[in-house]
């Protein structure tokens, strides 16, 4: 089979990237998420744990109806941690080569006892600014990228079918104003 | 912050109860498998080296697609959705309950009211702006992202304001 020229070409221009290593690695976050699922039936999500680990410090009755729940999203968390720490120390670092993998040229690496960690350039300010939006948004709307985008997604929930179109076309026009206005990366 | 008067807790708990149906089912620690938390643990391990293979815990790549410049994103959410969505849709046909909890595999579906559209509005402008949501934000830590600590700041202040204001 010949490849059509052009197809390639816009299939290089959309997906720089390729799409292997997003593929490969939304396998694994479903596969984190089932394994989960299977053994206790919670579709895990990863933003009740912001509340239920201020329920450790806050004797609001919103955070501390969280208390039955807290330890075991504090391990999930760390195991989300450490999981992405083994990425660092294997794929990232060369240890571990897959043609399956595009390293990227985003932001900046350093290493630390022969293990390549990665640093963002996006500025300080935008992910305060955006983490305070994202951490009220998430509590108010019900979910974030992980219980609506892929446990709400996958029960075809509608709610969480309409809260992700919600937020990826407002994301996105928030993304297309902002580097617009000359703020970069 | 002084503790709260049981009627008030019972009424928060039965609007939150909602969005949350799955806390009160570990309310107690007493009777937990053993297997339990190891197995969150190993979970949250696939999870998080998912997070960063697929480059969604670098927040460049998140603007990457939202401008447009790189349209890999939709393959790391919705290649998680089908395998969840298999699960979720085949075990409940195999088992009456999961082995760990006893609790019955079902569909727990979020009811649906206006605040799924501002929330989700609010969250898009805060994701659209920095490039990161929670899960991605814990995996950027791991891969040694430590300005990423700026976003979880904001996103526990912003989960604070929003829970104090809504008292």
């Amino acid at each position: 089979m010949v490849a059509d020229p052009v197809a390639l070409q816009i299939a290089a221009e959309l997906f720089p990237n390729g799409i292997s290593r997003y593929a490969v690695g939304g396998l694994l976050v479903g596969l984190g998420a089932v394994v989960i699922y299977v053994g206790t039936g919670i579709p895990a999500g990863a933003s009740t744990f912001l509340e239920s680990t201020l329920s450790y410090v806050s004797e609001q009755s919103r955070f501390q109806q969280y208390v039955g729940s807290r330890d075991w999203r504090l391990v999930f968390t760390l195991g989300i941690i450490l999981g992405a720490f083994a990425f660092a120390a294997t794929v990232q670092s060369g240890l571990v080569t897959t043609s399956l993998y595009q390293p990227g040229s985003t932001g900046s690496l350093y290493e630390v006892a022969g293990v390549t960690l990665w640093t963002t350039s996006v500025q300080p300010w935008r992910l305060f600014l955006g983490g305070i939006l994202v951490g009220i948004g998430t509590r108010v709307g019900k979910g974030c990228t992980s219980g609506h985008g892929v446990c709400g997604v996958g029960s075809a929930s509608k709610t969480s079918l309409v809260g992700v179109v919600t937020f990826i076309v407002v994301a996105i026009a928030t993304a297309q104003i902002v580097a617009a206005l000359g703020v970069h990366p | 912050m002084s503790r709260e008067t049981g009627a008030d807790r019972e009424a928060d708990d039965a609007s939150a109860s909602e969005s949350e149906p799955e806390r009160t089912r570990l309310a107690s620690d007493g009777g937990r498998h053993p297997l339990f938390l190891p197995l969150i643990l190993v979970g949250g391990l696939i999870f998080g080296f998912g997070l960063g293979f697929s480059h969604m815990a670098r927040p460049e790549v998140v603007l990457d697609f939202l401008q447009f410049d790189d349209l890999g994103l939709p393959f790391v959410m919705f290649g998680a959705a089908i395998v969840t969505g298999i699960a979720f849709a085949v075990l409940p046909r195999i088992r009456d309950s999961a082995p760990l909890t006893g609790d019955p595999y079902e569909r727990r579906l979020k009811p649906f009211d206006r605040n799924v559209l501002i929330g989700g509005a609010i969250f898009g402008v805060g994701w659209g702006l920095s490039g990161i949501c929670p899960g991605a934000a814990y995996a950027s830590l791991g891969t040694g992202n430590i300005t990423i600590l700026w976003a979880l700041a904001g996103m526990f202040l912003g989960a604070y304001l929003q829970g104090v204001l809504r008292q």
